[in-house]
């Protein structure tokens, strides 16, 4: 009954006063944020500090926090016409007068903005951009602004189901996609060199979608088994002159049996524990591997690792007399970009059969477990499964996949040195897992593109990169606490049973 | 030297500071897994902001030419303890308190979250190279002599132990005596039932928040004092060891993060003292991982039942 008086009697008379005092407050919280860090710039010469004053950055973030906490609470309010009205021919504004400023079409009016650093002045106009659409977006949808948490909920989990079930045909065409890519003429060095590595971390991402995704243990220390892959086949090359085929499965082994060991004593914490004693072991490794200096040559790590060979046949342009190389072998010309090619191709094998294997071994009786595991523990042990076992094959098979990662990474690079495996990679990984939504296998590819990929064609990018990844982990988290892409469907239902998030 | 007694109370000496610098960051930690039961990961990143923000303000003095050193480090304080909690509260607001009742591994996630993004806030803003501060207070007295080695303690770590012994002191009244202070203890026994008999849930938290900031801050001013160079890298580290130190203690435990404090700071000390500098802080996560595995409600804690 509230809810349809309340649609009769229209919109409540807006109260100016809370609202400006509301956003005053916004205002006054950001300014305390941003006096010290923003506001005062240390700069280092050699013998003084001093300080270089930023006020204009200051200001435009407590004009954004003003204005932003206004149209908030407009919009609540469902006044998206007054936030239409004033953002768009505003927004509009400013946007061409910049654009034609920055481009030197038309005259530049740029000086009758209220700011001179033109970065602040795209900053707020982006943020007025936003507004805007924001405004549009709820004004589509009829009087109530917002959703219940769980319609929302369950709208977004349709919306996973059907990218779901699309997925079955959007895989194998990304698959082919991939296939085909060395071939097409879009394929330069620089393309393919940024698809090895974003699939590197697409089968770092289905490796450890088995621990964090079906299993539901939270790994912070992922990076450590990927370190133990790579140290293991440069160390196996460097001392036994072993080649990369050879050391492959027992990078993967060592991966796997270090992931056995380490889990072996933590596996029974509860959640956050385990998360943390899992970052506490990847930085033993990392600073074992850095200050073990006559094994691991410590922090200039170990260089010279071998290359991989095509079925023996090194892509060399020059080999010792009476061997052959893959060039002299098929007498083509020697060319650089086929090494490329090759890694490329190998690294994708190695990801397709990451997925296969994790996609198999989801529907056998251990896979079940692993999710019935991460739903209810306590039903699961009294139901006869043994939790500490259950767990221990899912750390130990997303290690030996983070293992083959290393190794292939150790190949790829030639060098390797404990720089390379710190938390944030841990961090990066877990970010391309959970953005993706856990245990989902596609959103893993989505979210490692756009977070790795992107990322590396947009160079200038690179020193937002990270503050962006924790935005958007936060961001994700709060919009949709399961994952972008996630839609928890049974996988094996009793007969006549419907599906509980299929939308008809 | 190295077997002698003076040698052990050099390094005793140290350990009890950097134990101070410890214990104040952990309780962060163990108020807030006390009353929401989650890992504030971004706890760490909040330390950090607070050596930064008093960085700023000890150089903004100098520049204004105000040099008297009691002066200054009082207003370097009032600063960090002032400015610090918001980014405390903020962070409550923005990241942890909309997840309250969401499954327990996503608060965490948004945690990583933040200390990711705040750290590279930090490093945007600030640079990512060493600050590096003149020393502020400097001298102090010989308690000890033997042949060329002396012991001495300096006025920087008398006003240490004596600034981590009041705030502690203060903060034990502060929970036990007050209105506010039984309001948190009310919320940490039961959220619900603390909301049903009138207490303010929400803002209860955002002032636990508050507070732990406010220690993190301050024990982000004693690491400068004490060590002149930070950079926006401090907090990950010193994090996880205080994090360490408030398990040891048994997390949701007062007197247990402190006392967890003081014992991670003498084992690091004592442990790059006597073994290798190297290994230090493989020796604080090796105690970390065996007091999760042997003892999980650490030294002062009570057991968390389960409940089904």
């Amino acid at each position: 009954m509230a809810v349809a008086d309340e649609a009769l009697a229209g919109p409540r008379p807006l109260n100016w006063r809370a609202i400006l005092i509301e956003a005053a407050l916004t205002a006054f919280v950001v300014f305390l944020l941003t006096i010290a860090l923003v506001g005062a710039d240390i700069v280092d010469f050699s013998d003084t500090v001093t300080v270089r004053p930023r006020l204009n950055d200051v200001i435009a973030a407590v004009i954004i926090a003003f204005l932003g906490r206004i149209v908030l609470v407009l919009l609540r309010e469902g006044r998206n016409r007054i936030v239409l009205a004033t953002m768009v021919p505003l927004a509009l504004a400013t946007f061409l007068i910049l654009l034609g400023g920055s481009l030197g079409i038309g005259a530049d009016l740029r000086h009758l903005l209220p700011f001179r650093d033109p970065v602040v002045c795209w900053i707020i106009d982006g943020a007025m951009i936003v507004f805007a659409l924001r405004a549009l977006w709820t004004m589509r949808r009829a009087v109530k602004v917002t959703l219940s948490d769980e319609a929302r909920e369950a709208r977004a989990d349709r919306t996973a189901a059907r990218v779901q079930r699309v997925a079955r045909m959007i895989g194998p065409l990304i698959f082919v996609a991939a296939l085909a890519l060395p071939l097409t003429p879009l394929a330069n060095r620089q393309i393919l060199d940024i698809g090895t590595l974003v699939m590197t971390y697409i089968m770092l991402g289905w490796g450890l979608n088995v621990v964090v995704g079906l299993a539901g243990l939270l790994d912070l220390g992922y990076v450590a088994f990927y370190a133990v892959g790579a140290y293991s086949f440069a160390l196996l090359a460097q001392f036994f002159g072993l080649g990369f085929w050879t050391c492959l499965p027992f990078a993967g082994l060592m991966s796997g049996t270090a992931g056995v060991l380490l889990g072996f004593p933590v596996l029974r914490l509860r959640g956050d524990y385990l998360a943390i004693v899992t970052l506490g072991f990847g930085e033993m490794v990392r600073l074992i591997l850095n200050n073990w200096q006559s094994l691991t040559g410590g922090p200039n790590g170990i260089s010279g690792v071998p290359r991989p060979t095509f079925f023996g046949l090194p892509l060399l342009p020059f080999v010792p007399e009476g061997h052959e190389s893959f060039f002299t072998f098929f007498h083509i010309p020697f060319t650089p970009e086929a090494r490329i090619v090759f890694l490329y191709y190998v690294i994708l094998g190695l990801a397709m059969i990451t997925n296969l294997f994790t996609m198999r071994i989801r529907r056998l009786p251990i896979g079940r477990a692993w999710e019935a595991l991460r739903e209810d523990e306590i039903a699961c042990r009294s139901l006869g499964i043994n939790p500490r076992n259950t767990k221990l094959t899912a750390f130990g098979i997303g290690a030996m996949f983070a293992g083959f990662a290393g190794s292939f990474f150790a190949t790829r690079q030639g060098f390797i040195s404990p720089e390379s495996f710190t938390f944030i990679e841990s961090a990066v990984i877990l970010a391309i897992v959970v953005l993706g939504g856990f245990g989902s296998q596609l959103g893993v590819v989505f979210a490692a593109i756009i977070l790795i990929g992107l990322p590396e064609f947009f160079r200038e990018l690179q020193l937002y990169r990270m503050l962006a990844f924790g935005a958007a982990m936060v961001t994700i988290m709060i919009w949709r606490p399961a994952g972008l892409l996630a839609h928890r469907e049974p996988t094996l239902k009793l007969f006549g049973a419907k599906s509980r998030g299929g939308a008809k | 030297m190295l077997h002698s007694y003076e040698y052990l109370v050099t390094q005793l000496i140290n350990g009890i500071t950097l134990g101070a610098v410890y214990g104040l960051i952990a309780i962060g930690y163990t108020m807030v897994y006390g009353i929401i039961g989650m890992i504030n990961f971004a706890h760490g990143e909040i330390f950090m902001i607070g050596a930064f923000i008093s960085l700023i303000t000890f150089v903004v003095l100098g520049i204004v030419g105000i040099t008297w050193v009691p002066l200054a480090v009082l207003i370097a304080l009032l600063a960090a303890m002032i400015l610090t909690p918001v980014y405390g509260w903020t962070l409550e607001r923005i990241a942890y308190r909309p997840l309250r009742r969401a499954p327990r591994l996503a608060p965490l996630i948004t945690a990583i979250g933040m200390s990711i993004f705040l750290q590279n806030y930090v490093q945007l803003l600030q640079g990512a190279r060493d600050k590096a501060l003149h020393p502020v207070i400097v001298g102090g007295f010989e308690i000890m002599r033997r042949g060329d080695y002396t012991v001495s303690v300096s006025y920087l770590q008398i006003l240490i132990v004596v600034l981590t012994v009041g705030l502690m002191a203060g903060f034990t009244l502060l929970i036990n005596r007050t209105p506010l202070g039984r309001a948190q203890r009310a919320c940490e026994q039961d959220l619900g039932m603390a909301a049903l008999v009138g207490i303010d849930v929400n803002r209860t938290i955002s002032l636990t928040f508050v507070m732990g900031s406010g220690l993190a801050a301050v024990a982000g001013l004693i690491f400068l004092l004490n060590y002149g160079v930070i950079d926006f890298f401090i907090g990950f580290l010193a994090g996880i060891k205080a994090f360490t130190a408030a398990v040891l203690g048994g997390i949701g435990s007062l007197p247990g993060a402190m006392l967890g404090g003081l014992l991670i700071g003498l084992i690091e000390a004592l442990w790059s003292g006597y073994f290798s500098i190297e290994y230090k802080d493989v020796a604080v996560f090796g105690i970390l991982v065996l007091v999760l595995i042997f003892r999980p409600t650490g030294l002062l804690g009570v057991p968390d039942i389960e409940k089904v």
